[in-house]
């Protein structure tokens, strides 16, 4: 079996891609890679283009290597990708839609992300195709864009027989706002900011992904407190975001009771953040080469105090939930996504774990200060509501454990390290809380960003919510759409 | 002549319901609140939120028929005059001798009739859900609630709810397996007619899981105003049968003096209070359940109400 350095061989390697290698392949070497990941030898990562190349990220899942493939495409055309390998598919009309390379034999050429209204001397736009779904007494329902709830905008489209779903599609891009372009060009600083704020709830997630390949694009390595304490915002922003979605999956069954105790604890770690880092979801705290600020005085006895008060808490929680019959009636059993469609998909997060996929991006690829403590990758296999639900109860405690251990370790030392004007590309892959974020950055000679692709790792959960619907009935989409809790406006860019 | 003081008291029930009935609803919400540890708006939030309504003009979409615009006066009319019927702190009631408790159960099925039509009229997929939906639970509670009737009525040896009130306060009623099968029955049927949990759920932003809000969502403005009152109507309609029936206490005959009259009305007003308790306990207590279980927690209540009619065939003094 080739291994992806193997593959690396196959093309003529870029200098200065740091820290995995990337290779420049002809088509036939293209189709071969895409061969493979279709067969399941490698799982995609990412794609994504710019003017006349198309770049493919690849994850080794047994080696932990990655890697990424390029094909110069000047025709603006390239082999599909997705005509073999679907998890391939929205990644391909984006890059179409953005950059206007051709996918040649993608089987879906409908515009993703461009509706059709970005130029504003275009006329109305063209009608959207929905698939078509035959049989009698089928009908459609329409949900959204928007939606009747405080959250952001994405349109359903559920073909249903009296109340099962047949088939749900989506359709987003309503949530675009041009990151990429803005990227392109912008000093380090100013992209740095640009990268927190691609999706709200994941902003240390990203910030850190970002710095991270930008750091690895310019070879520097942060200081050793700095990456401890990234790790720190990175595990409270995961324990916040896992208290409030624990909460809310309670909240579409109607069971407000476990929302408002789970929103305390939420509550409480973003206050805890406030003061520790200035910010409560600690925006910008992450910078290339460091973080921005140091922790505030008697934080860590604070933190402590918080991880003490959250071991009390939340088992009562975890407690009641285990014991509400009415609710585990909701939760088993509903939403599943099958093990075989996760891996293909490459699915990361409490999604992919909740389905037997073991893949975490802090153990299998790994960084620091990650490889320094110890933590379980909680892994399940049934793939329903009530399993996503569990990992991340697993996850939350592992994170509390995670926080006592950084603050036990958290070593001296400056908090930054000066960056070079260089030239350079890099990659990183962080685990945020919905999964692994891909950064992939390229630094020109001016010191600015030339080329900057972060992949959410919603573009390769929400199919699965497609999946997972089907069969079910309508009234019990939202309850699995919010176990998955993928991010619109990671995904929309 | 005992005409003039039975018109008097009907009036004063029919204008009791509509004053207390947002009254309930916003009890109810403030006590969920509290269960959750939150404040919650005042219980006199309803009021305004219907005088804020009727301000409010009102949207109609472009292909609403007369139906549409009709249907929740006819609604807010049907549920009034069902709530007026329930003996709530006196029995003797002038409109009891014209309409009995199938009559309550007729007009609260033509008001639902109605807005299942109106749910469907804009054409509008949540609609066409929420009638689809409503539509399958009625056709289940329906059944259920006219059983429970029938257990009152073999036993009272009367339909009219005034006569059954009596006969609950009198002595002779004892205590009986049929009476409990047919109160559990009846707060099953009131709960999934009221759309509360687990049946529905009356906070959700969640349009897919909506059964009654689906129906409503078209509507603004008084129409709005007309369909939530009508709900708060409905609500106090139920608890006050509950109350009148399993908890006929303090009621006042017909003809009695003022003393009693304000002995029932303190007592009523303890009922509902009670009830709101209660009902916001058990919802803040469970979760919603899925669709298709509706049905067989209906199912449930309609086999305790057969139970309960069976047993009294079987003996009279179960």
């Amino acid at each position: 079996m080739p291994g992806l350095s193997d593959l690396m061989l196959e093309g003529s390697r870029v200098q200065g891609h740091r820290p995995a290698p990337r290779a420049v392949v002809d088509p036939a070497v293209w189709n071969f890679t895409v061969g493979k990941i279709a067969e399941g030898h490698w799982t995609l990562l990412g794609l994504w283009g710019e003017a006349a190349a198309v770049h493919m990220a690849l994850l080794d899942e047994d080696a932990g290597e990655t890697a990424v493939v390029s094909l110069d495409c000047p025709d603006g055309r390239y082999p599909s990708v997705a005509q073999r390998h679907p998890p391939a598919l929205r990644l391909e009309r984006a890059a179409r839609d953005l950059f206007g390379l051709t996918p040649r034999g993608l089987p879906d050429m409908r515009p993703w992300l461009d509706h059709g209204r970005w130029a504003e001397s275009d006329p109305a736009s063209q009608p959207y195709d929905f698939l078509p779904a035959e049989g009698e007494g089928l009908h459609q329902v329409a949900v959204g864009p928007v939606h009747a709830g405080i959250i952001e905008p994405g349109h359903f489209r559920f073909t249903v027989s009296g109340e099962t779903v047949v088939r749900l599609e989506q359709r987003f891009g309503y949530a675009h706002k041009g990151v990429e372009s803005l990227m392109a060009g912008a000093a380090l600083t100013q992209a740095a900011r640009l990268a927190g704020r691609v999706s709200g709830d994941s902003t240390v997630a990203y910030a850190f992904a970002f710095a991270r390949a930008a750091e690895a694009a310019l070879g520097v390595e942060p200081p050793e407190r700095a990456q401890w304490l990234r790790a720190l915002m990175a595990e409270l922003e995961r324990l916040a975001n896992h208290f409030g979605d624990f909460g809310a999956v309670r909240n579409d069954a109607a069971f407000p009771l476990l929302h408002a105790h789970a929103a305390v604890l939420r509550e409480r770690v973003l206050r805890a953040a406030d003061a520790c880092f200035g910010h409560r979801f600690m925006r910008d705290r992450i910078v290339p080469g460091g973080v921005a600020s140091d922790m505030a005085a008697g934080s860590t006895d604070m933190l402590h105090g918080l991880v003490a008060d959250l071991r009390q808490r939340f088992p009562k929680l975890v407690e009641l939930y285990d014991k509400t019959a009415s609710l585990q009636d909701r939760t088993v059993g509903t939403g599943i996504v099958k093990p075989p469609l996760a891996r293909q998909y490459g699915a990361g997060g409490f999604v992919g774990r909740a389905s037997g996929r073991p893949f975490d991006a802090r153990r299998t690829v790994g960084y620091p200060p990650y490889d320094a403590l110890r933590f379980d990758v909680p892994v399940l296999d049934r793939g329903d509501v009530d399993a996503r639900v569990w990992i991340r109860i697993r996850e939350a405690e592992q994170s509390m454990s995670l926080v006592e251990q950084i603050l036990r370790g958290m070593p001296g030392g400056p908090i930054a390290a000066d960056l070079p004007s260089r030239a350079g590309e890099g990659m990183a892959l962080v685990e945020g809380f919905r999964g692994d974020v891909l950064a992939w950055i390229r630094i020109g000679g001016d010191g600015k960003v030339a080329r900057c692709h972060l992949r959410d790792p919603s573009w390769f959960q929400w199919p699965l919510v497609e999946a997972a619907v089907e069969g079910n009935i309508v009234a019990d989409f939202p309850l699995c759409n919010k176990s998955f809790n993928c991010s619109y406006s990671g995904h929309d860019l | 002549m005992v005409v003039i003081p039975d018109i008097l008291v009907q009036g004063a029930q029919m204008a009791l319901v509509l004053l207390l009935s947002p009254l309930l609803t916003g009890f109810v919400r403030k006590v969920k609140a509290r269960l959750l540890r939150s404040r919650g708006a005042s219980v006199f939030q309803p009021y305004r939120d219907l005088l804020r309504l009727m301000r409010k003009e009102v949207v109609l979409a472009e292909n609403a028929s007369w139906l549409f615009r009709v249907t929740p006066y006819m609604i807010f009319a049907a549920t009034w005059v069902a709530a007026a019927l329930v003996p709530t702190f006196a029995t003797g009631l002038m409109f009891s001798w014209t309409a009995d408790l199938i009559a309550i159960v007729a007009l609260l099925g033509s008001a639902r009739f109605f807005l299942a039509l109106a749910g469907m009229d804009v054409g509008t997929s949540f609609g066409g859900i929420g009638s689809s939906r409503e539509v399958m639970i009625a056709s289940l509670a329906e059944p259920a609630m006219l059983l429970i009737i029938f257990t009152l009525a073999l036993l009272a040896g009367a339909t009219q709810l005034s006569t059954i009130a009596a006969f609950m306060a009198s002595p002779e009623v004892g205590l009986r397996v049929s009476l409990g099968m047919a109160l559990v029955a009846l707060v099953m049927v009131a709960i999934a007619e009221n759309a509360r949990i687990p049946v529905d759920n009356p906070a959700t932003h969640l349009e897919l899981t909506m059964v009654h809000e689906a129906m409503v969502l078209e509507y603004s403005g008084r129409h709005l105003a007309m369909i939530e009152f009508s709900a708060s109507l409905k609500l106090l309609l139920y608890v006050s049968l509950i109350a009148c029936l399993f908890a006929p206490w303090n009621l006042a005959g017909s003809g009695a003096g003022p003393a009693s009259y304000a002995v029932g009305a303190g007592a009523y007003i303890g009922k509902l209070a009670a009830a709101g308790v209660l009902l916001a306990l058990f919802e803040t207590a469970t979760a919603k359940m899925r669709v298709f279980r509706v049905p067989q927690f209906l199912g449930a209540a309609l086999m305790l109400g057969l139970l309960a009619t069976l047993l009294l065939f079987v003996s009279r003094s179960l």
